[in-house]
């Protein structure tokens, strides 16, 4: 297609008998077909994308919807209307509770370390170290290992009985810990695998933030006599406020997907004996492919995506109050401090004006 | 940029007396300034996090299958590691190479097909106008929210019915372009091509497809091979879906990795072997792209 356009223009552009100016030349064939190239071009670069979604992504989606208000036979390929008893079922099991539970209580022990760990970090690597790109490479190590890996060591490492977290703490005299038997010593040991592997990652990005703030800041900041721990929490934790609210998102939609970790996280993989790390994710999966039971999975991915997009726009109402909030603090919008240091550098540059705006 | 603040040229050019008073006690209190000891201690510490589950792996890896009992740690690596390594590569249950090789094989596609088509519909949506572009790329970037779960049960009924599930295509196919993938190309390329550029060559007579060749692909070249990157390692550790539709005979190397974690193993110095092994791979890419992958974290976070 791309060739041929090329030679049309040509022919074309001489076709029009003569002299008669530039104007009517342009309407000739070949300005017809790239005008139909401009127009058309787009659609067809965008098509791949959206054609496969529409088949391996919206599809799905929605004939999962379809598939959840049935009850479905895995032989003959097709199911039967029941309403909303999937729904019905699912809600009323005990383990869907507990599912929930644990996703929830494995999310926030993994997202809430995790940012601290990840700020902390990153207000590290924004000094002025030596081996910059050596230290974020480092910090990065542990993004490369597969989670199921991750789980199989960490696992391991939290073994009930011979696990080396559990000597460890023999040797300083305390007693082990049940890291597969207890509920919320199992919800540790599988939010230390998802920290582990995600803490470099997200100080990555809130490090990319924090280099984007105005290093005059700091510079007014030192002038002012404020140290480093008030600059960090005075300059630098606000304007992360985005980043981070962008981070919690993230981590959000991906934690509450969570189901590698706690899949890996002993033989059996099915959550344990009283689903103590049983996770939306593994109870989906137990219901589709270890009960064969299409109709309910179905109806827990629904619940699963509800939940998503509850959990998102409260992320969102919270983030936004807290934006605001911040506005309040410090007393000024983003454009009044703007407007400020503007007006701050014109009377630098007047020099002679300087009366006092600052306090 | 602090260096570029004291440099004398802007000094100079900026005559400015409070400046100049403030430049002597400057110097130190900048972040100009090399940190202290902390800073080091605390880096350190995290980076001794970083490697020691690795250097667990290895430690557990290459004893025997008493070292997981011995309760006086040993933190030197044993011998058995290439025999423990063995068990794994050789063992029929495992699957290890098939796996290997669906992996390099599965990623390197996967990542390929992501970069091209993300690079067209991040142009299309960049730097076309047509009807439509800003609301498609919302949808684009909205479907981003939706988890994977949504989509499995249709997907796997899907892929029995045309005989596909054990087969390395049904891992392929939905993954062959990304909403992220099309949301980075298009952020990179609205502002690492300037418009000029384009009416330069449709100036010059060059077809729309010719254009993006000319002056689309060599401008998104950083941010693709970045995407190529990121999508390679998404892909490599990507387990969930895996585990549902392939199968013991031809697995990835994930899926392979968690057959090691059921009754056929309850050898831990072999599961952790055949764990160290099979991260070989993606440390190796680490080791060559590492600094790549870490300036488009950074990047991608700065426009996300």
């Amino acid at each position: 297609m791309t060739t041929t356009l090329q030679p049309p223009a040509n022919p074309a552009a001489s076709a029009p008998d003569g002299p008669p100016a530039r104007t009517p030349r342009r309407v000739g064939f070949g300005s017809k077909l790239s005008a139909w190239d401009l127009k058309l071009s787009p659609y067809l670069y965008i098509s791949p994308f959206f054609i496969l979604f529409i088949v391996t992504g919206l599809f799905p989606i929605l004939y999962t919807g379809v598939i959840s208000f049935m009850d479905w036979d895995q032989i003959r390929g097709s199911g039967t209307f029941v309403g909303f008893d999937q729904y019905a079922y699912v809600l009323s099991q005990p383990a869907f509770w507990d599912a929930l539970r644990n996703t929830f209580s494995i999310f926030v022990l993994s997202t809430v370390p995790q940012l601290i760990f990840a700020v902390f970090i990153a207000a590290m690597l924004d000094q002025n170290i030596r081996a910059k790109t050596l230290w974020r490479m480092g910090v990065l190590v542990p993004y490369v290992m597969a989670p199921v890996a991750v789980a199989l060591i960490f696992s391991n490492m939290f073994g009930d009985q011979y696990g080396i977290v559990n000597t460890l703490l023999g040797r300083i005299g305390l007693p082990g810990v049940g890291w597969h038997s207890d509920t919320f010593a199992s919800h540790i040991a599988i939010a230390t695998m998802v920290n582990f592997r995600w803490t470099g990652y997200n100080t990555l990005i809130l490090l990319a933030a924090m280099q984007a703030v105005p290093r005059e800041y700091y510079e007014a900041a030192t002038v002012d006599g404020a140290g480093k721990v008030r600059q960090f929490f005075s300059i630098t934790l606000p304007s992360l406020k985005p980043t981070l609210i962008f981070v919690v998102i993230t981590s959000t939609i991906g934690g509450l997907q969570i189901f590698d970790e706690p899949r890996m996280f002993d033989q059996g993989g099915t959550g344990g004996s009283n689903n103590q790390w049983l996770t939306i994710s593994l109870y989906l999966y137990k219901l589709g492919w270890g009960e064969w039971n299409f109709g309910r999975a179905a109806a827990l991915a629904w619940i699963l995506f509800l939940i998503i997009l509850v959990i998102g726009a409260v992320n969102l109402f919270i983030s936004r109050s807290l934006v605001r909030d911040e506005g309040a603090r410090d007393g000024l919008t983003r454009a009044q401090r703007r407007a400020a240091s503007r007006a701050a550098k014109q009377r630098l540059a007047a020099e002679s004006t300087g009366k006092g705006a600052r306090s | 940029m602090s260096v570029i603040d004291t440099s004398p040229v802007t000094a100079a050019a900026d005559p400015n007396p409070p400046q100049r008073q403030s430049r002597a006690r400057r110097p130190r209190a900048v972040r100009g300034s090399r940190p202290g000891w902390f800073v080091y201690a605390s880096l350190g510490v995290v980076l001794l996090a970083a490697i020691v589950p690795y250097y667990w792996a290895l430690l557990i890896g290459s004893g025997d299958s008493s070292t997981i009992r011995n309760t006086e740690l040993s933190w030197i690596p044993g011998g058995n590691f290439f025999t423990n390594a063995a068990a794994v590569l050789n063992n029929p249950a495992v699957n290890f190479w098939t796996g290997l090789w669906n992996s390099i094989f599965s990623s390197a596609l996967i990542a390929a097909s992501v970069v091209f088509f993300s690079t067209l519909a991040g142009w299309a949506f960049a730097k076309l106008r047509f009807r439509g572009g800003p609301w498609l790329l919302v949808f684009v970037v909205a479907t981003m929210a939706v988890p994977t779960q949504l989509g499995v049960v249709p997907l796997y009924i899907l892929f029995s019915e045309i005989g596909w599930t054990g087969q390395i295509g049904a891992i392929i196919v939905p993954a062959l372009t990304s909403a992220f993938g099309v949301f980075w190309m298009t952020q990179y390329l609205r502002q690492a091509v300037p418009d000029e550029l384009i009416e330069a060559a449709r100036v010059d007579g060059a077809s729309s497809f010719r254009t993006f060749l000319t002056v689309g692909v060599p401008a998104a070249r950083p941010a693709a091979a970045m995407l190529g990157l990121f999508t390679f390692v998404t892909a490599w550790n990507n387990f969930f879906w895996p585990f549902i539709v392939l199968d013991r005979q031809n697995p990835t190397l994930p899926v392979a990795l968690s057959l090691l974690q059921s009754n056929y193993f309850v050898d831990y110095s072999v599961v952790l072997a055949g764990v160290l092994l099979s991260t070989v791979p993606l440390l190796l890419l680490f080791v060559f792209a590492g600094k790549q992958l870490v300036s488009g974290i950074m990047q991608g976070a700065v426009k996300g």
